[in-house]
């Protein structure tokens, strides 16, 4: 509703590093690396927002292509007084990766692809929070 | 036999005045250095939203009352620390000509704000914003932004983020509910000499 002019307007804080290559057979597992980075001074919410009514940093995939999966593991968040808080928030912070695990499907065709999926997510620094963000990210495979 | 000079007695009558303002109202005298001076001040932007019930609401419903106009989120932090301020602002002050209105920017509207206002014992009125109401006010790039209105309908003051603290916006509402007579009084001090008799 009222958020896309805000996103336009704002900066997002945080960005989505480049995601190297995974390769492996039929049936194998792989696991891609997405590396992310939150500007200094700013922090996201982590995926297990200390309240309900906190915007949670996702990963959701939206084409997997000929990979299977996408369970994704998220780091430890910490826990900060943040933004005049008095109780801490279960926040990320500075670099950290998600790790995404896949498995390369039985009736793949061999060749290269790409699974595509959204990162969301909502900073804030101690003073001011920026309007929920979403990225478009992309996992380039390789099928042996 | 003496005889009072008009000087005197309208110096006197400054003064009396001065002390009747002074002692008949409850209320603090205050200088705010964050208002903008009156001719800088822009007209606050009017706007058609709906509150709670339904009802539309508009800023200009409010003219002739100061107006704490607060755009903030359910997922903000630095917001929620402000609410329980402008809860007690309101309760303190709405006798006075003074009301709170927070313009949610939660893109689920209601169905994250109901729950969200009845939690926090929110007392004062909440519409559901919009991108041409965060538009006409500038872009509202982030949350909170509280904008501090004076009785003509202009914008005294913008606070963007947690830029001040809650004395600070005591200290803004107050110097504007002031009545006028005590402001000029607190501010411009009238010489009886320079009062001279037609």
């Amino acid at each position: 509703m009222c958020l896309p002019f805000l996103f336009a307007q704002g900066s997002g804080h945080l960005t989505v590093g480049a995601i190297h290559k995974v390769e492996g057979k039929r049936n194998a597992s792989v696991q891609a690396k997405i590396p992310v980075t939150v500007d200094a001074g700013f922090h996201v919410n982590s995926n297990t927002p200390s309240d309900d009514y906190l915007i949670p940093l996702k990963v959701i995939w939206t084409a997997k292509g000929a990979l299977e999966g996408g369970e994704l593991v998220y780091p430890k968040p910490s826990m900060e007084k943040v933004g005049g808080t008095d109780k801490p928030l279960s926040v990320f912070t500075g670099s950290l990766d998600i790790l995404a695990n896949f498995k390369v499907a039985a009736t793949a065709t061999a060749g290269p692809g790409a699974v595509a999926g959204k990162l969301s997510y909502q900073a804030c620094n101690d003073r001011m929070c920026f309007p929920p963000k979403t990225i478009e990210i992309s996992v380039p495979y390789q099928v042996d | 036999m003496l005889r009072p000079s008009v000087s005197v007695v309208l110096f006197s009558a400054v003064a009396l005045g001065s002390f009747f303002v002074g002692c008949s109202s409850n209320t603090r005298t205050v200088k705010a250095a964050s208002l903008k001076p009156v001719s800088d001040r822009k007209p606050a932007p009017d706007f058609a939203l709906k509150d709670a019930d339904g009802r539309i609401v508009h800023i200009s419903d409010y003219k002739g009352k100061v107006v704490l106009l607060d755009f903030w989120a359910t997922w903000c932090g630095p917001c929620r620390l402000e609410i329980p301020w402008f809860i007690e602002l309101q309760r303190d002050n709405k006798d006075r000509g003074f009301e709170v209105l927070g313009v949610s920017m939660d893109d689920n509207g209601w169905e994250d704000v109901k729950p969200f206002l009845a939690e926090m014992k929110v007392n004062y009125r909440v519409v559901i914003g919009n991108d041409e109401t965060a538009q006409i006010y500038g872009g509202v790039e982030s949350l909170p932004t509280t904008f501090v209105i004076d009785r003509d309908g202009k914008i005294a003051v913008v606070h963007v983020g947690l830029t001040t603290t809650k004395k600070g916006f005591e200290d803004e509402v107050e110097q504007l509910l002031q009545p006028a007579s005590k402001v000029a009084l607190d501010r411009v001090f009238v010489p009886a000499f320079s009062l001279r008799p037609r």
